[in-house]
């Protein structure tokens, strides 16, 4: 439990040094979550690194429980937003609408797009 | 007594405890009532406990400083959370590889969908430059968006606000919409919520289905690097 708990924060150390290091156009946590899929990854092939977290589902039990409740992680931010609502309230119901439309759309358009394709490769 | 109840809620308003264990409590709350409703979309536990605890915070005259003293712990754990999605996509490799091709043409479709749709309604409904500026990015996770927003002069407490509505509206909508035009693929609800509602959105994707998180997951990671690079260029083209 702390030995994978240490590697997901080992994993999100260095994707934060090389994303503020290089000033890539991405946060660190999913440049450290590229390193965790490919040390699972390796150690799939390699049996030497079949030691410690990476042993016995202990990386993945742990994930999973730091997934298990992901809704509550966004709640300190988000009551921080509540404050400043009055931002939004200002324009009157136009962020709002605008907001809802863009949204339904986007969904719309992403699950069309990934349907159609999917289907076209299916044909061929 | 009435000094004494004062000079403990002074001592204990000031200290971490009582924020950290005001945010998990009003959390279980409104995830037992969640799963009481068997995860139905307008029993949010985001959305409830958020104006839960932020009607508390006003009514106790409590500063948000203050408050995220206490809830910083738990907001900590959001980036190793997202190194965390390693987890599920390593278990689902075989699935995701199968289905790259419809992924990073419906990343393209739906990144650029999220950015144009929100500055043309935003111009339909009369909302100023600046205001759209901060809008742009909404669909991307807090912190890029607000680096985006700022690097484009727009204002980054506003773009906060609205990728936390905007995360909020589409986990609520996703389910009963994707079920109303009868999508029943899990792949593609996740992707589409992920690129519409980042990671609100993959915590909504999670409650429902496993792949349809792991699919969320990824779509919201690509989507923050796409849309970093995309918004510049559509705010250009768009509002000049």
């Amino acid at each position: 439990m702390i030995a994978s708990l240490s590697l997901i924060l080992l994993c999100q150390l260095a994707g934060e040094a090389i994303v503020r290091g290089l000033n890539l156009p991405m946060p660190g946590p999913v440049l450290g979550l590229t390193f965790l899929l490919l040390l699972l990854l390796t150690r799939d092939r390699y049996a030497t690194l079949r030691r410690g977290p990476l042993h016995n589902d202990a990386i993945e039990s742990t994930g999973r429980g730091l997934l298990a409740h992901l809704s509550l992680l966004f709640i300190p931010a988000g009551v921080g937003v509540v404050q400043k609502l009055d931002l939004v309230v200002e324009h009157g119901g136009g962020i709002l609408l605008t907001l809802a439309a863009s949204v339904v759309v986007t969904l719309l358009v992403t699950v069309a797009t990934f349907l159609a394709v999917s289907r076209l490769l299916a044909k061929n | 007594m009435h000094e004494n109840s004062f000079s403990l809620w002074v001592y204990l308003s000031q200290s971490p405890l009582l924020w950290l264990t005001i945010t998990l409590s009003v959390y279980a709350i409104a995830d037992s009532v969640s799963l009481a409703t068997h995860r139905h979309p307008l029993a949010n536990p985001v959305l409830h406990s958020i104006w839960i605890i932020g009607a508390f915070l006003i009514m106790t005259g409590t500063s948000y400083t203050t408050y995220f003293s206490g809830a910083q712990f738990v907001h900590f754990l959001l980036g190793p959370a997202t190194v965390a999605l390693a987890v599920p996509l390593y278990d689902n490799r075989k699935r995701v590889i199968a289905a790259i091709v419809p992924m990073l043409i419906s990343l393209v479709a739906g990144s650029i969908t999220a950015i144009v749709s929100v500055v043309l309604f935003a111009r339909a409904f009369d909302l100023p430059q600046a205001v759209i500026l901060s809008l742009a990015p909404k669909s991307v996770t807090a912190g890029v968006a607000m680096g985006i927003s700022e690097s484009l002069h727009g204002d980054a407490s506003l773009t906060a606000v609205s990728v936390v509505l905007t995360g909020i509206m589409g986990a609520m909508i996703v389910t009963p919409l994707m079920n109303r035009i009868t999508v029943t693929d899990f792949r593609a609800r996740g992707f589409a919520v992920g690129i519409a509602a980042h990671g609100i959105g993959t915590a909504r994707a999670f409650q429902v289905d496993e792949v349809a998180g792991v699919f969320s997951g990824i779509a919201m990671g690509l989507n923050a690097l796409v849309t970093s690079l995309l918004v510049p260029l559509a705010v250009t083209l768009l509002l000049h």
